[in-house]
C-alpha cells in the first residue's frame, strides 16, 4: 500500500548503534516479609544498526516498557539490572550505560539520545504552559536565538498536526491525543540521533497516527537517526519498523526484517501474533490463545511459551529454547523450529 | 419511547491561553444523539483526535456542564443533580471505564479493597451491608467479567495483567449495576488479543445484562465488530452517523472515507 512505501526507507549501515547484551532486569517486590521477582527482561541480546527503525511487539504485559526503560538507563526501584550491558556509539564514541554517573547519562540523553515514555503526561509539566516546558527542555540544547528557536517548534508542532496555539495551553487543557502529540514534539524538536518511543501513537486516531510516524520516519531519514520503537500494534510495525523483534514473557522469541516477520514467522507465538490481526469488514470471532499469560514472577519452567503452545513436546517444559539464526537476520527461539537439543 | 440518554443539542466551549492570545476553542457544537431505553445498544464514537469526543463523554457522565443544551438521562437533567444523594444514585446507573487501567488504580493499593470500598459506597444507600454481602456483590461483579474473587483477593494491581486489570476495572463499574457505560478509549493500551477479549465482554454486558455503552475509539476495526450504532466526529460536530457495519462498509463523508482509508493494514502478501 501507498503509506508502506512512503515510510519504509531503503539502506541500513550495518555498524550498530546500540547493542545491548544478555540483558536482565527484575522488579524485586516485599509481599508479606518475602522477596519476589518479577523477571521482566530475562536474558536478551538485540542490536539496533545506524539508521534503522528497530520494533519491539509482544502483548500487554510482557515486559516491553521494562526492556526499554532498561536500555535507556531510566531504572528506578525496584527495578534493578541483574546482569548484562548496554553500549551505545554515538560518533565512535562508546558509552556504556550501566558505566556512566548520572550526570553523563542526562548529558547523552539530551545530545544523543531521545526517549518518548508510554503514557504521555510525565513530562509535561502540569501547572504551567507548555511552552515553558520547550523552554526548559529543548532551548538550552539547539543553539539557537529565540525567535529562531520558537519558529523552529511552531513549524514542528504543525508537522505534528497540532496548532501551534497549544504553547500557551495547560496540559489538562488539551485531548489525550494532542497531550501525546505534544510530548513527541518535546522529544524530537531537538532532532536526536536515537530515538527510544514506547507506544508513542496509542491516543491517536488513524489519520493523524500516519501523520506522526511520517513525520518520525523523516527525521529518521533525514538524520540516518536511529529509532527504537515499542508498541503491541502489529499493523504500526508492518508499516515503520525495517526489522521486528517479538518479545514473549520477558524474552526475545523472534526477530526478522519486517516482511519477513509478516509473511513467514516461524515461532508459533509469532505466527499467532500475526494471524489474530482483527480487520474492517470482519466480524469473525477471532481464535483466541488457550491458557492465560505468563505470570513473572513464576513463569514456566523451559520455553515460556510451552503451556499455550500448539506445538509443544517433552523437552520444551524443561529447556530454554536459545534464540539461533535460521537464516541471515532471522532469529528464532523454537526447538520446534531448531530442533531439540540432543 | 422512552430514552434512555437524551443528548439535546449540546454545545461546550473553552477557553484557553493567556491574557494576549485568549481564545475559545467550541470543543463540542450542536450534538444531539439518543439512546432509547427499551433498546440497549453499543454506540461507537470514532473520530479526530481533539474533535471532543472525551468531552461529550464527560458531559454524559456530569463531569463538565454544556454550554449549550441538555443531557438527560431517564428524563432528568443531568446539569441539576445537585445534592449528593441524587448525584450517587446518578453515578450508580451511568459509570465511567477509563482508558487505562493502571491509572485508574493505585500501585500501592491491593486491589480487592477498592472493589470492596465501590460495594460498601453504594450498598449503603439501602443500608448497612454485611461484609458477606458486599464480597457476594463484588464476586458477582468479577464473574461478569469472567474473574473471579478468588483469582483478585489481596494483589496488586501490577500483579494482574494489562486485560484482568482492564476486566477489574469493568468489574468495579458494574458493582452498582449500571445502565450506561461510558468507556473512553478503554483498549488503546492492550494487545489485539485482549482487546478483542473486553470487546466481546462489551457485547455480552449488553446482550445479557442490558446494559449500553458509549464505546469511544480509533481502533475502526473493533467499533466495526461490536457496535450497533456509530458517529464519526470531526471538530466538535458528528460528520456521519449510522448503523456501524453499513457506515464502515460504505462511508459517505469525505472524512469517514479518508479515516477508514487511513487504517493501516498488515498485509505483506
Ligand atoms: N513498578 C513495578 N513494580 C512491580 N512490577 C512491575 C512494575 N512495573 C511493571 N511491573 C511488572 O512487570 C511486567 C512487565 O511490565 P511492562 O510494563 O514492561 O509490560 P509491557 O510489555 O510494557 O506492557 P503494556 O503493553 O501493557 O505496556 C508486568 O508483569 C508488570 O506488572
Ligand atoms: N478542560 C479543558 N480546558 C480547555 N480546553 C479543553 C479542556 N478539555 C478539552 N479541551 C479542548 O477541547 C477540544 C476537544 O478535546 P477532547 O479531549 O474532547 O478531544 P478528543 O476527541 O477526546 O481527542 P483525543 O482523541 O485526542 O482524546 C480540544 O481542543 C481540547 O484542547
Ligand atoms: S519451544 Fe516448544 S513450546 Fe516453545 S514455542 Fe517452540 S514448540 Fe512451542
Ligand atoms: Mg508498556
Ligand atoms: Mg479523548
Amino acid at each position: 500500500m501507498q503509506t508502506e512505501a512512503l515510510l519504509r526507507s531503503p539502506d541500513i549501515v550495518v555498524e550498530p548503534t546500540l547493542t545491548v547484551e544478555r540483558l536482565k532486569a527484575y522488579y524485586t517486590t516485599k509481599a508479606f516479609g518475602i522477596d519476589r521477582d518479577i523477571r521482566a527482561v530475562d536474558d536478551i541480546s538485540l542490536t539496533v544498526a545506524k539508521g534503522e527503525v528497530y520494533g519491539v511487539a509482544g502483548e500487554s504485559s510482557s515486559g516491553k516498557t521494562s526492556l526499554i526503560k532498561t536500555i535507556v538507563g531510566a531504572i528506578r526501584p525496584p527495578l534493578h539490572v541483574v546482569g548484562g550491558t548496554v553500549r551505545f556509539n554515538f560518533g565512535g564514541q562508546t558509552y556504556d550505560i550501566y558505566d556512566l554517573k548520572p550526570d553523563e547519562l542526562q548529558a547523552i540523553r539530551w545530545r544523543h539520545l531521545s526517549y518518548i515514555m508510554q503514557g504521555s503526561m510525565n513530562v509535561l509539566n502540569p501547572v504551567r504552559r507548555i511552552k515553558h516546558s520547550f523552554y526548559d527542555f529543548a532551548f538550552p540544547h539547539m543553539g539557537l536565538g529565540r525567535a529562531t528557536f520558537w519558529d523552529r517548534v511552531r513549524d514542528h508542532l504543525r508537522k505534528l498536526d497540532l496548532d501551534p496555539g497549544v504553547l500557551d495551553s495547560y496540559p489538562h487543557q488539551l485531548s489525550g491525543g494532542m497531550r501525546q502529540r505534544t510530548t513527541i514534539a518535546l522529544a524530537t524538536v531537538c532532532t536526536p540521533e536515537f530515538i527510544v518511543a514506547d507506544e508513542p501513537t496509542t491516543a491517536l486516531d488513524v489519520i493523524v497516527q500516519r501523520d506522526v510516524l511520517t513525520m518520525l520516519r523523516d527525521i529518521q531519514r533525514d538524520l540516518g537517526s536511529s529509532f527504537l520503537f515499542v508498541t503491541h500494534d502489529m499493523s504500526v510495525h508492518a508499516t515503520v519498523s525495517d526489522r521486528v523483534g517479538i518479545v514473549y514473557a520477558g524474552r526475545l522469541v523472534e526477530e526478522a526484517d519486517t516482511p519477513t516477520l509478516f509473511r513467514s514467522a516461524r515461532h508459533p507465538y509469532t505466527q499467532h501474533l500475526v494471524a489474530s490481526l482483527p480487520k474492517i469488514g470482519d466480524t469473525t470471532r477471532r481464535a483466541s490463545l488457550s491458557g492465560r499469560p505468563p505470570s513473572l514472577a513464576d513463569p514456566p519452567p523451559g520455553c515460556r511459551f510451552h503451556p499455550r503452545c500448539p506445538l509443544a513436546m517433552d523437552v520444551c517444559s524443561k529447556e530454554v529454547p536459545p534464540l539461533v539464526s535460521i537464516a541471515p537476520r532471522h532469529r528464532v527461539a523454537c526447538f520446534a523450529v531448531t530442533g531439540a537439543p540432543s | 419511547m422512552s430514552l434512555l440518554l437524551d443528548i439535546d443539542h449540546v454545545g461546550k466551549t473553552f477557553t484557553q491561553g493567556g491574557l494576549l492570545s485568549r481564545r475559545s476553542i467550541e470543543a463540542v457544537k450542536d450534538i444531539s444523539l439518543q439512546i432509547e431505553a427499551e433498546r440497549p445498544e453499543i454506540l461507537s464514537v470514532v473520530g479526530e483526535s481533539g474533535s471532543g469526543k472525551s468531552t461529550l463523554a464527560a458531559m454524559v457522565l456530569g463531569q463538565q456542564l454544556p454550554t449549550r443544551g441538555r443531557v438527560l438521562f431517564d428524563g432528568v437533567d443531568v446539569a441539576s443533580i445537585r445534592s449528593g444523594a441524587d448525584r450517587r444514585a446518578f453515578m450508580a446507573k451511568v459509570q465511567p471505564v477509563l482508558q487505562n487501567p493502571f491509572e485508574a488504580f493505585n500501585p500501592l493499593k491491593r486491589v480487592d479493597r477498592y472493589l470492596f470500598a465501590t460495594a460498601a459506597n453504594f450498598m449503603a444507600a439501602t443500608g448497612k451491608p454485611t461484609r458477606q454481602e458486599i464480597e457476594a456483590r463484588v464476586d458477582r461483579a468479577l464473574v461478569e467479567v469472567g474473574l473471579t474473587l478468588a483469582e483478585v483477593r489481596g494483589r496488586f494491581p501490577h500483579e494482574l495483567s494489562g486485560g484482568q486489570l482492564q476486566r477489574t476495572a469493568i468489574a468495579r463499574a458494574l458493582i452498582p449495576d449500571p445502565r450506561l457505560l461510558v468507556a473512553d478509549e478503554p483498549v488503546s493500551m492492550v494487545d489485539a488479543s485482549l482487546r478483542m477479549s473486553i470487546v466481546n465482554l462489551f457485547s455480552s454486558l449488553r446482550d445479557r445484562l442490558g446494559l449500553s455503552i458509549i464505546y469511544i475509539t480509533h481502533d475502526l476495526a473493533t467499533a466495526y465488530y461490536i457496535s450497533d450504532r456509530i458517529i464519526i466526529m470531526k471538530k466538535g460536530e458528528v460528520v456521519e452517523r449510522g448503523n456501524a457495519r453499513e457506515v464502515l462498509d460504505n462511508p459517505q463523508h469525505p472524512y469517514s472515507i479518508a479515516l477508514k482509508n487511513a487504517v493501516l493494514t498488515p498485509d505483506f502478501a
